[in-house]
């Protein structure tokens, strides 16, 4: 999905954890998130940290819309 | 047109006093042979040895093999435009000394020189394993720069297959194979649903080494030009010992072209074999272009229905390759592409440097960095350490008991990409 | 000769998704499919021992659970190592495959895997140990593990395996020369009348694949810019109005989120490939509206665009991703969004 949508010229961001399937794939931009069943949160925070991560892991993905790249990268 | 090959067939051959042939034995006068090469100002020695199918001879670093022939009926023998008077070929009979090759080493030119090893592992490599080679290693005189010292090597190795050819001038032809096709108008009216098929030969044509000759005109001078199959059958085509070893077209396989042999066979039954075309492979990419569209140009005007295509070499002309080949196909033309690859010595690597989608039907005729390894010579002609900056060799690729590690790239023919040898490759 | 084996939580029968968080252990039995495998290859070796890992914690502590796992493989002394097979799951493919290769690479020792050809662990292994091509369900098994215990055999023999099409594997994309019993111009002109015959022929190079995007241009100024958020980790509307599959997906949906600040409450997933609890209690942990609202507002980025995308990766095809892609693709294109952040599970 990723591949096809950036086909159109479309900057895209990949959060995933598992970058390697990511990175296989053939991602440009991607961001390694947390874990599989809640890639931008984490349960076991409290709500206001648990929201710092995501705000964190989303700006982050945001920035990385901004920025060039040559191929596959990763912004960790 | 109509050829006819006499195959006068050799079974062995002898160093003796008068080049003859003799119940099926060859003689060489040698003595006669290096006279002949030697009016050539240019040579300033000349060695003759020969080596037959196993045994335990390493020759080294061959730069081309060339067919003994002679022509007895029609215009032009040797090879006009180079080493005799400009002729129309493909026409008469010739005599061919059929299972010798001449065989031309001597002082190092470039890279693009090989091996041929008569027996055990060396020989499976290459289809000169299987011929009986008059090796002659050539020393030209000082001083000479690379293009003349090139020169003077490749006209000697012509001049020493049209000398020891005429030996079968006189001789009854064991068999005569008669290759006849006519001009596009009558062939299409005999066979009008017969399917039209040309071959598209790519010649490498990047200096030094990399140049094929067509009737005597270096193959970088030219747009894709049409030739009769009989033409290249009949001594028009020559090799400019270019490219690695192993794919390089040698003169003697432009003389036994296997593409046209094998399209003969077919002609009349399956198909209708409308021609040659020959294709130069440039070193520019306007170049690339114009030939390519030129090429694909040719195959539309002649109405071919499909094209085989065979590179020579690597590389850079995988491009011209896919490119003739995207431009047929979306021409309707249908294409096989026969082509060796590079896919380092695991076979790992991508095969080739460029690609087409269009290109679904490809002949592999082997991986050029397969390596190879060579049991010790008891004799070797010429100098065995020459391996060490061929392509395909390496310095210390030659152990201490004389064994040799190589690359398939430094063995003359093996990965033939006019499909002459066996070699193809297999997935694992 | 000694066998060891791996499996996930589920086929070394611990538990399902609630226990993928399982560090590895090793029994000194065959457990589940290992004991198949034993049964197929009689007493020429023997399965000494099943290594159980949860695929979760497989692939969240990659570099830990290897070195765990090669360890106890170096431990047991074996002559062979098998694993899986994983059929179409994807995270229990990746840990097949890279604990497969890690064992061919690290340990020399002969590795053997099984997984459907759409596993994304396929091209994490193939090249170094051998994948056999399975089925994508595990209702495959009875057809894998003959072919796994066959190639298997040869391994721990020490016999050469035999073509790809031959054993049944994966090719590892190893190109070796061979000599064919007809020249090279013979087969060209046979392949030719084939294709003008119509007749299917088979070619000796197939074309290399190239894929790469080149990566499409950064946005120039993020505080004008509109992006869409996609997610492949199965996000519906509560009730799942268009009846998303929950793997293998067939469709994808789009939803209306304009003037929304979060997805919680009105959203679950569907995905049947993970732990849905936490996603379940608040989407954003896997589609982030809340942040990229927060960000608009913020004016970091200027907007959201106001359709949100999704569809369940798990088991689904690679054709079908690529439709998928391709679909969601040119409405975003036609609508001028800017960039798109897509999330996976």
């Amino acid at each position: 999905m990723v591949k096809e949508i950036e086909r159109y010229g479309i900057p895209i961001i990949h959060m995933a954890t598992i970058t390697t399937i990511s990175q296989s794939v053939g991602a440009n931009r991607i961001v390694p998130t947390v874990a599989i069943p809640y890639p931008v949160g984490d349960p076991s925070m409290n709500e206001k940290d648990e929201h710092e991560l995501r705000r964190d892991l989303v700006l982050r993905a945001v920035k990385a819309l901004g920025v060039n790249v040559e191929g596959p990268t990763q912004f960790e | 047109m109509k050829l006819e090959h006499g195959h006068i067939y050799i079974k062995d051959i002898v160093l003796g006093d008068k080049t003859q042939v003799e119940g099926g034995v060859l003689t060489v006068d040698a003595q006669a042979l290096i006279a002949h090469l030697k009016e050539d100002n240019k040579v300033k020695n000349v060695k003759v040895d020969l080596a037959r199918p196993g045994e335990e001879i390493r020759i080294i670093p061959v730069k081309d093999v060339i067919e003994p022939r002679v022509k007895v009926i029609g215009e032009g023998n040797g090879f006009p435009g180079v080493t005799s008077k400009i002729a129309q070929m493909g026409e008469g009979k010739v005599h061919i000394l059929s299972g010798v090759a001449i065989v031309t080493i001597g002082d190092i030119v470039g890279f693009q020189e090989g091996v041929i090893d008569m027996w055990g592992e060396g020989a499976k490599w290459t289809p000169f394993s299987k011929t009986l080679n008059i090796v002659v290693d050539i020393e030209p005189v000082e001083g000479l720069d690379p293009h003349v010292h090139e020169r003077t090597v490749r006209f000697a190795g012509l001049r020493a297959a049209e000398f020891i050819g005429f030996a079968g001038k006189d001789v009854e032809p064991d068999e005569v194979l008669v290759y006849e096709i006519g001009t596009q108008v009558e062939e299409t009216a005999k066979y009008p649903d017969l399917p039209r098929v040309a071959y598209v030969e790519m010649l490498i044509s990047q200096g030094l080494l990399h140049d094929g000759y067509i009737y005597g005109v270096n193959s970088q001078q030219i747009l894709p030009t049409l030739l009769h199959p009989n033409e290249e059958l009949d001594n028009a085509v020559i090799s400019g010992n270019c490219v690695a070893a192993c794919d390089k077209i040698t003169t003697y396989q432009h003389q036994n072209n296997a593409v046209i042999l094998d399209l003969y066979k077919e002609h009349g039954k399956t198909i209708n074999f409308i021609g040659v075309i020959l294709t130069p492979e440039l070193t520019t990419l306007e170049g690339k272009f114009r030939t390519c569209d030129y090429t694909a140009k040719l195959c539309v005007n002649l109405g071919a229905d499909a094209v085989i295509i065979s590179e020579e070499g690597y590389g850079n002309p995988d491009s011209d390759l896919v490119m003739i080949c995207k431009r047929c196909e979306q021409k309707g033309i249908k294409t096989v592409l026969i082509t060796d690859e590079c896919s380092g010595w695991d076979g790992m690597s991508q095969p080739l440097t460029d690609m087409a989608e269009e290109a679904v039907a490809v002949i592999s005729t082997g991986n050029v960095s397969h390596v190879v390894e060579l049991t010790a010579a008891k004799k070797v002609l010429g100098v065995a350490e020459a391996i060490y900056t061929l392509a395909g060799g390496w310095e210390g690729c030659i152990a201490e008991d004389g064994s040799m590690k190589c690359e398939l790239n430094a063995v003359i023919g093996s990965t033939s990409e006019i499909g002459y040898h066996n070699c193809t490759v297999e997935l694992y | 000769m000694k066998i060891v084996y791996y499996v996930n939580q589920f086929f070394g029968q611990i538990g399902g998704e609630e226990k993928a968080g399982t560090p590895p252990q090793y029994v000194d039995k065959a457990v589940g499919p290992a004991g198949g495998f034993q049964t197929l290859i009689k007493d020429e070796a023997q399965v000494v021992g099943t290594i159980i890992c949860g695929d979760n914690y497989f692939n969240e502590h990659k570099e830990v659970a290897l070195k765990e796992i090669l360890a106890m493989v170096k431990d047991s002394g074996a002559d062979l190592f098998v694993a899986g097979p994983a059929f179409n799951a994807g995270r229990y493919g990746m840990a097949c495959a890279q604990v497969s290769a890690a064992v061919q690479k690290e340990l020399e020792i002969p590795a053997l895997t099984g997984m459907y050809e759409e596993n994304p662990g396929l091209e994490e292994a193939r090249s170094e140990a051998y994948v056999i091509k399975t089925g994508d369900s595990a209702g495959t098994m009875r057809k894998a593990l003959p072919l796994m215990a066959a190639l298997g055999l040869k391994l721990l023999k020490k016999v050469a395996p035999g073509l790809p099409s031959e054993d049944g594997y994966f090719a590892q994309g190893r190109r070796v020369t061979v000599f064919s019993d007809k020249r090279g111009s013979v087969r060209a002109v046979e392949m030719l009348l084939k294709r003008l015959a119509e007749e299917p022929f088979v070619t000796e190079l197939p074309m290399p694949v190239f894929d790469n995007v080149p990566p499409a241009q950064a946005i120039a100024d993020l505080s004008k810019a509109t992006i869409a958020l996609v997610t492949s980790g199965g996000i519906v509307p509560l009730g799942n109005p268009d009846r998303i599959q929950s793997a293998s997906a067939q469709k994808w949906g789009k939803y209306d989120i304009s003037g929304k600040k979060a997805l919680k409450g009105d959203f679950y997933t569907i995905h049947g490939g993970y732990d849905p609890v936490y996603a379940n209690a608040y989407a954003d942990r896997v589609a982030p509206l809340d942040v990229l609202y927060e960000l608009k507002e913020e004016g970091i980025i200027g907007d959201v665009y106001p359709y949100f995308y999704t569809t369940t990766g798990t088991g689904t095809s690679v054709a079908s991703s690529v439709a998928f892609g391709k679909e969601i693709g040119k409405e975003l294109k036609e609508a001028g969004v800017s960039g798109v952040l897509l999330t996976s599970t």
